[in-house]
């Protein structure tokens, strides 16, 4: 099953490179993406956050890597580790192309979500994600940026409380120009796909 | 496997008990062992470790050997200090948790526990909890039953009960 959705990537891909070659003159090729084209619709990745060393960061740190942006938050049981694990697999299944590729999780709730726990929680998911918190400033504005949204719900007597948040995988490309969407009942096949493209058009752009 | 098994079993004690033609020793013991048995089974227990004391989720099948429909409407587990049962949705593009009141479990039918729907969510673990051990958590059945299910720990980034 995944040595022959495998092929068909790669054939996919060889069609693409080809046609990259004869539209060479004609503009950019339209890849044929399977994931939400936003190319030109949503601004390039840009914030200035601190990722789960410790370490102010911004987007400029990931220029040259195709970034996987999606907004979530560590006290989140079930959804978040579902998305995490998905993309964790995703980047197993690209192989070496994996390399240029990192997640970037942003925490919604940067009152609980410290550098610390947030390194240690992405870790157990895959080595290639990164944690990224900043003030509520900081947080709300990218969010606001990508039209995301979030929601810290009403506190459940004891301090717990929960935060409704925008489910979207964005996308950027290895300039940072935001490129694909991925929503939660984007398959695997679909990412895996779109991703190859990605990191094998941007290495000979 | 398991369930299939136990739903067998289930089934052919059912039988014999419908049919008491012959009187014996034996039929009794089925008979009496039919009354007390529980309607749902769970397989396929495991919960999502995540690091220092986060909340994990907690997910299961329950299956439902009787005529009648039974729900889940309770959890509580001796190595969490509270567990609640939550729905998660992504609808209309948000990621939203919400409590459940009770999660019925049909006739003769299923109800799955998994990832991105309804789960047990366990917070504040007794002691550290890591991946390969067994967490046991009991859930309340509307007719009164309490279930007592065993969750394997998994890693954080697992798909499932078994790789």
């Amino acid at each position: 099953m995944k040595p022959f959705l495998f092929r068909r990537g790669l054939l996919g891909l060889l069609a693409i490179v080809a046609l990259a070659g004869l539209a060479a003159c004609h503009g950019e090729p339209q890849p044929d993406w399977r994931l939400h084209d936003v190319s030109g619709h949503l601004p390039d990745l840009d914030f200035h956050l601190t990722d789960d060393q410790g370490k102010a960061v911004t987007a400029g740190d990931y220029k040259g890597k195709v970034t996987l942006m999606y907004f979530g938050y560590t006290h989140c049981p079930d959804v978040c580790p579902l998305t995490l694990t998905e993309l964790h697999v995703v980047l197993d299944r690209l192989g070496p192309a994996a390399d240029g590729v990192r997640i970037l999780f942003v925490s919604v709730d940067p009152k609980r979500d410290t550098p610390s726990i947030m390194h240690a929680y992405v870790n157990a998911f895959d080595k290639r994600a990164v944690g990224l918190v900043g003030s509520d400033t900081d947080t709300e504005e990218l969010a606001k940026r990508y039209r995301s949204a979030f929601t810290r719900e009403p506190d459940k007597g004891d301090g717990a409380y929960d935060v409704s948040h925008s489910s979207a995988i964005y996308i950027f490309d290895r300039a940072g120009k935001a490129r694909l969407l991925a929503t939660p009942s984007a398959s695997q096949d679909d990412i895996v796909h779109d991703l190859t493209l990605l990191t094998t058009l941007e290495a000979h752009p | 496997m398991i369930l299939r098994s136990l739903v067998a079993t289930t089934l052919l004690i059912a039988g014999a008990a419908a049919a008491p033609v012959i009187a014996s020793a034996a039929d009794a013991a089925a008979h009496a062992a039919a009354a007390s048995a529980p309607a749902v089974s769970a397989t396929d227990g495991w919960l999502r470790v995540l690091p220092g004391s986060l909340p994990a989720g907690g997910y299961v099948t329950f299956s439902n050997a009787s005529d009648s429909a039974v729900s889940i409407v309770g959890a509580e587990s001796g190595d969490y200090a509270d567990a609640m049962i939550h729905r998660s949705s992504t609808a209309g593009g948000m990621g939203r948790m919400e409590m459940v009141d009770a999660v019925a479990v049909p006739a003769r039918g299923t109800v799955a526990f998994s990832p991105g729907g309804y789960h047990v969510m366990l917070t504040g673990a007794k002691h550290p909890v890591k991946a390969g051990d067994a967490v046991v958590v009991t859930f309340d059945l509307s007719d009164g039953k309490k279930l007592p299910v065993t969750l394997l720990a998994r890693p954080a980034n697992a798909t499932g009960p078994k790789d």
